[in-house]
Protein backbone atom coordinates (compact mmCIF):
# COMPACT_ATOMS: atom_id res chain seq x y z
CA UNK A 1 0.00 0.00 0.00
CA UNK A 2 1.11 3.49 -0.78
CA UNK A 3 0.06 6.76 0.84
CA UNK A 4 -1.04 9.52 -1.53
CA UNK A 5 -1.48 13.20 -0.67
CA UNK A 6 -4.97 14.70 -0.43
CA UNK A 7 -5.22 17.15 -3.36
CA UNK A 8 -8.72 18.71 -3.32
CA UNK A 9 -7.93 21.76 -5.48
CA UNK A 10 -5.94 19.99 -8.19
CA UNK A 11 -8.55 17.24 -8.28
CA UNK A 12 -11.42 19.74 -8.49
CA UNK A 13 -9.64 21.59 -11.33
CA UNK A 14 -9.05 18.27 -13.10
CA UNK A 15 -12.71 17.35 -12.67
CA UNK A 16 -13.87 20.69 -14.11
CA UNK A 17 -11.61 20.12 -17.13
CA UNK A 18 -13.05 16.62 -17.65
CA UNK A 19 -16.54 18.16 -17.50
CA UNK A 20 -15.52 20.90 -19.93
CA UNK A 21 -14.22 18.28 -22.38
CA UNK A 22 -17.47 16.29 -22.08
CA UNK A 23 -19.50 19.46 -22.70
CA UNK A 24 -17.39 20.47 -25.72
CA UNK A 25 -17.62 17.01 -27.29
CA UNK A 26 -21.41 17.20 -27.05
CA UNK A 27 -21.43 20.80 -28.35
CA UNK A 28 -19.22 20.11 -31.38
CA UNK A 29 -19.82 16.43 -32.24
CA UNK A 30 -23.02 15.59 -30.37
CA UNK A 31 -21.33 12.63 -28.68
CA UNK A 32 -20.96 11.30 -25.17
CA UNK A 33 -17.42 11.45 -23.78
CA UNK A 34 -17.08 7.82 -22.72
CA UNK A 35 -13.69 6.10 -22.79
CA UNK A 36 -15.40 2.73 -23.30
CA UNK A 37 -17.44 3.87 -26.30
CA UNK A 38 -14.44 5.62 -27.82
CA UNK A 39 -12.22 2.53 -27.39
CA UNK A 40 -14.90 0.12 -28.61
CA UNK A 41 -15.37 2.31 -31.69
CA UNK A 42 -11.65 1.96 -32.39
CA UNK A 43 -11.58 -1.83 -31.89
CA UNK A 44 -14.68 -2.43 -34.03
CA UNK A 45 -15.19 0.73 -36.12
CA UNK A 46 -18.62 1.25 -37.70
CA UNK A 47 -17.19 3.44 -40.49
CA UNK A 48 -14.07 5.38 -41.37
CA UNK A 49 -15.64 8.61 -40.12
CA UNK A 50 -16.50 6.96 -36.78
CA UNK A 51 -12.90 5.77 -36.46
CA UNK A 52 -11.22 9.09 -37.26
CA UNK A 53 -12.73 11.36 -34.61
CA UNK A 54 -12.23 8.71 -31.93
CA UNK A 55 -8.57 8.27 -32.90
CA UNK A 56 -8.15 12.06 -32.69
CA UNK A 57 -9.72 12.18 -29.21
CA UNK A 58 -7.42 9.38 -28.01
CA UNK A 59 -4.39 11.16 -29.51
CA UNK A 60 -5.43 14.27 -27.56
CA UNK A 61 -5.84 12.28 -24.34
CA UNK A 62 -2.38 10.73 -24.70
CA UNK A 63 -0.93 14.22 -25.26
CA UNK A 64 -2.42 15.38 -21.93
CA UNK A 65 0.41 14.27 -19.62
CA UNK A 66 2.98 15.57 -22.13
CA UNK A 67 1.37 19.03 -22.02
CA UNK A 68 1.32 18.90 -18.20
CA UNK A 69 5.02 17.99 -18.27
CA UNK A 70 5.69 20.88 -20.65
CA UNK A 71 3.80 23.39 -18.46
CA UNK A 72 4.92 22.24 -15.00
CA UNK A 73 8.20 20.47 -15.74
CA UNK A 74 6.87 17.32 -14.12
CA UNK A 75 5.25 14.24 -15.61
CA UNK A 76 1.98 13.38 -13.78
CA UNK A 77 2.54 10.64 -11.17
CA UNK A 78 1.68 7.08 -12.15
CA UNK A 79 2.24 4.85 -9.11
CA UNK A 80 1.19 1.24 -9.60
CA UNK A 81 0.77 -0.42 -6.19
CA UNK A 82 -0.24 -3.81 -7.63
CA UNK A 83 1.69 -6.71 -9.17
CA UNK A 84 1.86 -7.19 -12.95
CA UNK A 85 -0.42 -10.28 -12.92
CA UNK A 86 -3.04 -8.25 -11.02
CA UNK A 87 -2.68 -5.41 -13.50
CA UNK A 88 -3.21 -7.76 -16.46
CA UNK A 89 -6.08 -9.74 -14.91
CA UNK A 90 -7.77 -6.56 -13.66
CA UNK A 91 -7.45 -4.90 -17.08
CA UNK A 92 -8.92 -7.92 -18.86
CA UNK A 93 -11.85 -8.03 -16.41
CA UNK A 94 -12.38 -4.27 -16.88
CA UNK A 95 -12.52 -4.83 -20.67
CA UNK A 96 -15.21 -7.51 -20.31
CA UNK A 97 -17.22 -5.51 -17.77
CA UNK A 98 -17.29 -2.17 -19.56
CA UNK A 99 -18.32 -3.83 -22.84
CA UNK A 100 -21.30 -5.63 -21.27
CA UNK A 101 -22.10 -2.69 -18.99
CA UNK A 102 -21.78 -0.34 -22.01
CA UNK A 103 -19.77 2.27 -20.15
CA UNK A 104 -17.31 3.15 -17.41
CA UNK A 105 -16.46 6.03 -15.11
CA UNK A 106 -16.51 8.65 -17.87
CA UNK A 107 -19.50 7.43 -19.91
CA UNK A 108 -21.84 6.35 -17.10
CA UNK A 109 -20.23 8.09 -14.11
CA UNK A 110 -19.91 11.56 -15.64
CA UNK A 111 -21.91 11.92 -18.89
CA UNK A 112 -24.78 9.55 -18.07
CA UNK A 113 -25.16 10.79 -14.50
CA UNK A 114 -25.13 14.40 -15.78
CA UNK A 115 -28.09 13.50 -18.04
CA UNK A 116 -29.75 11.87 -14.99
CA UNK A 117 -29.97 8.63 -16.98
CA UNK A 118 -31.42 5.89 -14.72
CA UNK A 119 -29.22 3.28 -16.50
CA UNK A 120 -26.08 5.27 -15.75
CA UNK A 121 -27.06 5.96 -12.14
CA UNK A 122 -27.60 2.22 -11.55
CA UNK A 123 -24.35 1.36 -13.38
CA UNK A 124 -22.31 3.92 -11.42
CA UNK A 125 -23.66 2.84 -8.02
CA UNK A 126 -22.97 -0.80 -8.98
CA UNK A 127 -19.37 -0.36 -10.11
CA UNK A 128 -18.43 2.07 -7.33
CA UNK A 129 -19.79 -0.38 -4.72
CA UNK A 130 -18.03 -3.36 -6.35
CA UNK A 131 -14.73 -1.47 -6.56
CA UNK A 132 -15.01 -0.52 -2.88
CA UNK A 133 -15.69 -4.12 -1.83
CA UNK A 134 -12.94 -5.48 -4.12
CA UNK A 135 -10.31 -3.08 -2.73
CA UNK A 136 -11.36 -4.01 0.82
CA UNK A 137 -11.09 -7.75 0.08
CA UNK A 138 -7.80 -7.45 -1.81
CA UNK A 139 -6.09 -5.25 0.78
CA UNK A 140 -7.63 -6.19 4.10
CA UNK A 141 -8.90 -9.77 3.73
CA UNK A 142 -6.45 -11.34 1.28
CA UNK A 143 -3.68 -8.86 2.03
CA UNK A 144 -2.20 -9.05 -1.47
CA UNK A 145 -0.95 -6.24 -3.66
CA UNK B 1 -11.53 20.93 -38.46
CA UNK B 2 -13.37 17.94 -36.97
CA UNK B 3 -10.10 16.18 -36.28
CA UNK B 4 -8.55 19.28 -34.69
CA UNK B 5 -11.62 19.84 -32.49
CA UNK B 6 -11.63 16.18 -31.42
CA UNK B 7 -7.89 16.31 -30.67
CA UNK B 8 -8.20 19.46 -28.53
CA UNK B 9 -11.19 18.04 -26.63
CA UNK B 10 -9.18 14.87 -25.94
CA UNK B 11 -6.29 17.04 -24.79
CA UNK B 12 -8.46 18.95 -22.27
CA UNK B 13 -9.75 15.59 -20.99
CA UNK B 14 -6.19 14.21 -20.77
CA UNK B 15 -4.89 17.21 -18.82
CA UNK B 16 -7.92 17.02 -16.50
CA UNK B 17 -7.35 13.32 -15.82
CA UNK B 18 -3.63 13.99 -15.23
CA UNK B 19 -3.93 16.87 -12.76
CA UNK B 20 -7.00 15.32 -11.11
CA UNK B 21 -5.08 12.16 -10.20
CA UNK B 22 -7.20 9.67 -12.17
CA UNK B 23 -4.13 8.53 -14.12
CA UNK B 24 -2.52 7.38 -10.87
CA UNK B 25 -3.72 3.92 -9.72
CA UNK B 26 -2.28 4.45 -6.21
CA UNK B 27 -4.53 7.49 -5.79
CA UNK B 28 -7.57 5.77 -7.32
CA UNK B 29 -7.21 2.68 -5.11
CA UNK B 30 -6.67 4.86 -2.02
CA UNK B 31 -9.97 6.61 -2.75
CA UNK B 32 -11.71 3.26 -2.34
CA UNK B 33 -9.57 2.15 0.62
CA UNK B 34 -11.70 3.80 3.29
CA UNK B 35 -10.43 1.30 5.88
CA UNK B 36 -6.75 1.93 5.06
CA UNK B 37 -4.74 4.67 3.34
CA UNK B 38 -7.84 6.69 2.37
CA UNK B 39 -7.40 9.66 0.01
CA UNK B 40 -10.74 11.38 -0.69
CA UNK B 41 -9.35 13.50 -3.58
CA UNK B 42 -11.29 11.68 -6.28
CA UNK B 43 -14.63 12.80 -4.91
CA UNK B 44 -13.52 16.27 -6.07
CA UNK B 45 -12.72 14.95 -9.55
CA UNK B 46 -16.09 13.21 -9.84
CA UNK B 47 -17.97 16.14 -8.28
CA UNK B 48 -16.23 18.76 -10.42
CA UNK B 49 -16.74 16.74 -13.60
CA UNK B 50 -20.36 15.93 -12.83
CA UNK B 51 -21.44 19.48 -11.94
CA UNK B 52 -19.61 20.98 -14.93
CA UNK B 53 -21.11 18.44 -17.34
CA UNK B 54 -24.60 18.82 -15.82
CA UNK B 55 -24.54 22.60 -16.41
CA UNK B 56 -22.72 22.25 -19.76
CA UNK B 57 -25.22 19.73 -21.13
CA UNK B 58 -28.15 21.92 -20.04
CA UNK B 59 -26.70 24.76 -22.14
CA UNK B 60 -25.74 22.53 -25.11
CA UNK B 61 -29.13 20.79 -25.27
CA UNK B 62 -30.71 24.23 -25.65
CA UNK B 63 -29.43 24.03 -29.25
CA UNK B 64 -31.23 22.06 -31.92
CA UNK B 65 -28.04 20.36 -33.15
CA UNK B 66 -24.30 20.16 -32.43
CA UNK B 67 -21.95 22.48 -34.35
CA UNK B 68 -20.26 19.85 -36.54
CA UNK B 69 -22.96 17.16 -36.84
CA UNK B 70 -26.63 17.00 -37.86
CA UNK B 71 -27.93 15.67 -34.56
CA UNK B 72 -27.07 14.72 -30.99
CA UNK B 73 -26.35 11.02 -30.55
CA UNK B 74 -27.27 10.34 -26.96
CA UNK B 75 -27.68 6.71 -25.78
CA UNK B 76 -31.37 5.83 -26.19
CA UNK B 77 -31.31 2.46 -24.41
CA UNK B 78 -33.50 2.68 -21.28
CA UNK B 79 -33.47 -0.97 -20.18
CA UNK B 80 -31.98 -1.84 -16.83
CA UNK B 81 -31.05 -5.50 -17.18
CA UNK B 82 -28.57 -8.11 -16.00
CA UNK B 83 -26.14 -7.11 -18.77
CA UNK B 84 -25.93 -3.55 -17.42
CA UNK B 85 -25.74 -4.46 -13.74
CA UNK B 86 -23.57 -7.57 -14.21
CA UNK B 87 -21.21 -5.79 -16.60
CA UNK B 88 -20.87 -2.83 -14.25
CA UNK B 89 -20.22 -5.17 -11.30
CA UNK B 90 -17.51 -6.98 -13.28
CA UNK B 91 -15.98 -3.62 -14.24
CA UNK B 92 -15.91 -2.61 -10.57
CA UNK B 93 -14.09 -5.82 -9.61
CA UNK B 94 -11.47 -5.28 -12.34
CA UNK B 95 -11.05 -1.61 -11.40
CA UNK B 96 -10.53 -2.61 -7.75
CA UNK B 97 -7.86 -5.16 -8.74
CA UNK B 98 -5.90 -3.06 -11.25
CA UNK B 99 -6.56 0.56 -10.18
CA UNK B 100 -6.92 1.95 -13.71
CA UNK B 101 -10.24 2.66 -15.41
CA UNK B 102 -10.28 3.12 -19.22
CA UNK B 103 -10.64 6.94 -19.00
CA UNK B 104 -7.70 7.10 -16.61
CA UNK B 105 -5.47 4.70 -18.51
CA UNK B 106 -5.75 6.28 -21.99
CA UNK B 107 -4.25 9.64 -20.94
CA UNK B 108 -1.75 7.80 -18.71
CA UNK B 109 -0.34 6.21 -21.90
CA UNK B 110 1.25 9.60 -22.54
CA UNK B 111 3.60 9.11 -19.60
CA UNK B 112 5.19 6.25 -21.57
CA UNK B 113 5.15 3.94 -18.54
CA UNK B 114 5.22 0.24 -19.44
CA UNK B 115 2.60 -0.62 -16.80
CA UNK B 116 0.05 1.53 -18.63
CA UNK B 117 0.84 -0.09 -21.98
CA UNK B 118 0.40 -3.54 -20.39
CA UNK B 119 -2.93 -2.44 -18.85
CA UNK B 120 -4.28 -1.00 -22.12
CA UNK B 121 -3.29 -4.10 -24.15
CA UNK B 122 -5.03 -6.43 -21.66
CA UNK B 123 -8.02 -4.02 -21.59
CA UNK B 124 -8.28 -4.17 -25.39
CA UNK B 125 -8.08 -7.98 -25.23
CA UNK B 126 -11.03 -8.00 -22.80
CA UNK B 127 -13.07 -5.60 -24.95
CA UNK B 128 -12.26 -7.61 -28.07
CA UNK B 129 -13.26 -10.93 -26.45
CA UNK B 130 -16.54 -9.47 -25.14
CA UNK B 131 -17.34 -7.97 -28.57
CA UNK B 132 -16.52 -11.32 -30.19
CA UNK B 133 -18.81 -13.26 -27.82
CA UNK B 134 -21.56 -10.67 -28.37
CA UNK B 135 -21.29 -10.97 -32.16
CA UNK B 136 -21.38 -14.79 -31.90
CA UNK B 137 -24.52 -14.53 -29.76
CA UNK B 138 -26.10 -12.11 -32.23
CA UNK B 139 -25.29 -14.48 -35.11
CA UNK B 140 -26.74 -17.57 -33.43
CA UNK B 141 -29.88 -15.62 -32.48
CA UNK B 142 -30.36 -14.41 -36.06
Amino acid sequence: MMETAFTPWASLAGGVMIGAAATLLMLFMGRVMGATGILAGLVVPASRNEFTWRAAVVAGMVSGPVLVMFLTGQMPAVQVPVSTPMLVIGAFIVGLGVTYGAGCTSGHGVCGMARLSPRSIIATITFMACTLVTVYIVRHVLGVS
Amino acid sequence: MRILAAYLIGLIFGVGISIGGMANPAKVLNFFDVAGTWDPSLIFVMGGALITTFIGYKLVFGRSAPIMEDSFQVPANRTIDLKLVGGSAVFGIGWGIAGFCPGGALPALGTGRWEVIVFVLALLAGIFLAKFIQSMGARSAA
